[in-house]
């Protein structure tokens, strides 16, 4: 698609903007104000993913498609949306608006039948790209739900090794540093 | 008819409708709370009220439609409401003087990382401020919604609980206040006066009970203790090769130490209960622990100011009981809180004790003559500044540290420098977090006054993002691999905030880095940490010069 890949190329800037604004507009009024607003990545981190997250995602849509970068980008987001007060469907549900994006910001040009091919292509990859946000959310759900786990088996840590050390088999108790690690280093592996 | 099957069932324009936004078509005032799973915490069982003589004990859950509240619910919140307006100037002035500037709008954790309009500092204070204007100004009277009044509802008190337990009480939002309004405070009027209905969160009414019975937030009894603190004595042996002595209830001692029970039984806060220990041993301070006072926390703060004082007299009477001089406090977080703002008023003075004053360095903790509590930190870097720590911080040297500001011990009490000068003597690696996340501006771990349970997890999360993106970054940009805190709940909360948002980082007490990097007397070649993992560049040492080394 190397004619409509070099006009979105032309308007990144304004595509990405207006993907962002929509996005943004999932979130109260006040919220998407101050989302919108702050530019301080600490004093307003989630407008500071948001934004690099989005342009990084189009960005990597225009340059081929690598699903591993892809998806380290739309966990940039996905992460941060998957524990606010969104349904599954809404936290994913900017990927769609992409395509709201591109269209509008290609206005007129949009109905230049020469572009349909390639604007039909897009419009999948897009939906790949929603595919894989599932993915994301879902690791993400799965992980939030892995902390509650591994913080109750923190807790009772030492009271567990307590009882191996003091039982009257101790011999026979895990090996503490199995019980450590069951317990405490249970650590996210490489899933970012 | 055309069946879902069939393309033409689709029609473009329908196709085109979908709504991506999700938001509610009324005004704050009129837009009930939604109960989100993931987002409340489980309400304070029977049992717990009744032990301490809570009122309308029972059996409900928030989803409920009916929470059971007594007939008069309205006149006991009104009454209420009109004592504490009468009893705490602070909380008249709080109600009265906001002029809605928002400076403090984009400054709460949970209104960052989490975007609810009603979690802005001053919109969460207007859920009470509006009943207040309802019903104790002529102009809320007469003028109604359009002076921000509004009536008492069951709604109402559905909203208070669900918001009023999604602050921390941390207070980054005061420090931007123009009229310094403490929004904590009015957090804490709100909680009390859901108490008056038995509106509380288990998560912190247990403690309370447990407290109030076992002198500890965890209910642990006397021989539990001992048999937790015995059982670290043996992982230190095992770690250093030192037998350090477990002083209990010992009258007459000079110190009486007080650390927050969390440092008791739980990774990684056990870590810095050893180094404890091992530091009091290796200096021969004549200090006791007491299995009555074994709390410094006080869940308190998070239900009522009755109860902060119910719980903060024990140490006090237990101070007076053993006939220590002094009181040294450990890594606690709300602790400090407590000591430094509410303790004289509620339990002091502490006139029977004296001003404390380092056996080692004769230092005099001017600061603490009131309260007659000096922090650890104090403690620490008064020993470093004259020199009595051996420290060899080179055994640190794997560690690339960051320093998280507690909530409670940075701005509940202005303790930044020494934290920063014990951590930099222990630590060739420190790097600080971004101005705007460190010392007054710091960020919520997200779990604190009481939220740091894990039914609340997504709010935690979102709690914890701004301090998660700060940790982040230092990591990327140092390779930062460990938070330090010096408060339990912290140590607890911010693992599994890091696990989330920085993962790689560690969340670790200064006492535990402290004792890694201590030479202590009589000490066997140190190859394990604390933890009982080896220390990178000193396992070599093992396999060179045996496992006997004397």
């Amino acid at each position: 698609m190397t004619k409509l890949r070099s006009i979105l190329g032309e308007k990144k800037e304004a595509i990405v903007k207006r993907w962002l604004e929509d996005t943004t507009a999932s979130y109260a009024p006040e919220t998407r104000a101050f989302l919108n607003r702050g530019k301080d990545r600490f004093a307003n981190p989630v407008g500071h993913a948001l934004r690099v997250g989005t342009q990084a995602v189009f960005e990597n849509l225009l340059e081929g498609m690598e699903p591993d970068r892809i998806c380290s980008h739309l966990d940039d987001i996905i992460r941060i949306r998957a524990i606010q007060d969104f349904s599954p469907s809404q936290a994913v549900s900017f990927v769609f608006l992409l395509k709201k994006a591109v269209r509008a910001e290609l206005g007129k040009e949009a109905e230049d039948p020469r572009l349909l091919v390639e604007l039909t292509e897009l419009d999948a990859d897009v939906d790949r790209i929603a595919l894989l946000a599932f993915d994301v959310y879902t690791r993400c759900r799965e992980q939030v739900c892995e902390l509650r786990v591994s913080e109750v088996k923190r807790s009772v840590a030492a009271i567990m090794e307590r009882f191996n050390r003091s039982g009257p088999d101790s011999a026979s108790a895990p090996d503490r540093s199995e019980t450590k690690s069951k317990c405490t280093n249970e650590k996210r592996g490489g899933d970012r | 008819m055309v069946k879902p099957d069939e393309v033409a069932y689709y029609k473009k324009d329908d196709l085109l409708k979908v709504d991506y936004e999700s938001l509610p078509a009324t005004e704050w005032m009129d837009t009930p709370v939604d109960f989100r799973r993931g987002s409340y915490i489980y309400p304070g069982k029977p049992k717990n009220l009744k032990i301490l003589d809570l009122p309308n004990p029972r059996e409900w859950a928030l989803t409920d439609d009916d929470w059971k509240l007594q007939e008069n619910w309205k006149q006991i919140i009104l009454e209420g409401m009109a004592e504490r307006l009468k009893k705490y100037r602070s909380f008249k002035l709080f109600m009265d003087t906001c002029v809605r500037c928002g400076a403090c709008a984009d400054k709460c954790h949970f209104y960052i990382g989490g975007g609810d309009p009603k979690n802005m500092p001053v919109l969460r204070a207007e859920l009470l401020r509006s009943v207040y204007r309802k019903d104790f100004t002529t102009l809320g009277k007469v003028l109604g919604k359009l002076a921000g009044a509004r009536e008492l509802t069951i709604d109402v008190i559905k909203e208070w609980f669900y918001y009023f337990y999604q602050c921390t009480e941390c207070r980054r939002c005061s420090v931007f206040c123009p009229y310094g309004i403490d929004t904590a405070e009015i957090t804490m009027m709100g909680r009390e006066l859901l108490g008056l209905l038995g509106l509380y969160i288990n998560w912190s009414i247990e403690p309370v009970a447990n407290c109030y019975r076992f002198g500890n937030h965890l209910a642990i009894p006397p021989h539990g203790l001992v048999d937790t603190l015995e059982f670290m004595l043996e992982d230190i042996e095992e770690a250093t090769g030192i037998k350090a002595g477990l002083p209990l209830n010992k009258k007459g001692a000079e110190v009486l130490f007080i650390p927050p029970s969390g440092d008791y039984v739980a990774a990684p806060g056990i870590y810095t209960c050893m180094g404890y220990l091992l530091l009091f041993h290796d200096l021969g301070l004549d200090y006791t622990f007491s299995t009555y006072a074994s709390e410094g926390g006080n869940f308190g703060l998070f239900t009522s100011h009755e109860m902060i004082k119910r719980l903060n007299s024990k140490i006090y009477a237990e101070a007076k009981r053993l006939g220590v001089k002094w009181i040294l406090g450990g890594e606690c977080g709300h602790m400090w809180r407590v000591l430094h703002q509410y303790m004289d008023t509620v339990s002091g003075p502490a006139d029977f004790l004296e001003v404390p004053k380092s056996p080692f360095t004769g230092t005099v903790f001017e600061n603490a003559r009131s309260t007659k509590t000096v922090h650890i930190m104090e403690f620490f870097s008064d020993l470093i500044k004259h020199d009595k720590l051996n420290l060899d911080p080179s055994r640190n040297d794997h560690i690339r540290v960051t320093f998280h500001d507690s909530c409670n011990p940075a701005r509940g009490m202005g303790i930044f420098e020494e934290p920063r000068y014990v951590l930099k003597s222990v630590c060739n690696n420190f790097f600080e977090m971004p101005l705007n996340t460190i010392r007054e501006q710091t960020f919520c771990c997200g779990g604190g006054a009481g939220l740091g349970t894990d039914e609340n997890m997504e709010m935690r999360l979102r709690g914890g993002l701004p301090r998660g993106a700060a940790v982040k970054y230092v990591q990327e940009k140092h390779g930062v691999n460990q938070l330090a805190a010096m408060c339990a709940i912290d140590r607890a909360t911010l693992t599994t905030v890091c696990d989330y948002w920085a993962p790689g980082v560690q969340a670790t007490g200064i006492t535990e880095l402290v004792a890694n990097a201590m030479i202590f007397k009589g000490e066997n070649k140190r190859t394990v940490n604390l933890r009982l993992e080896p220390v990178p560049g000193m396992e070599g040492d093992e396999k060179e010069g045996g496992a006997d080394d004397e």
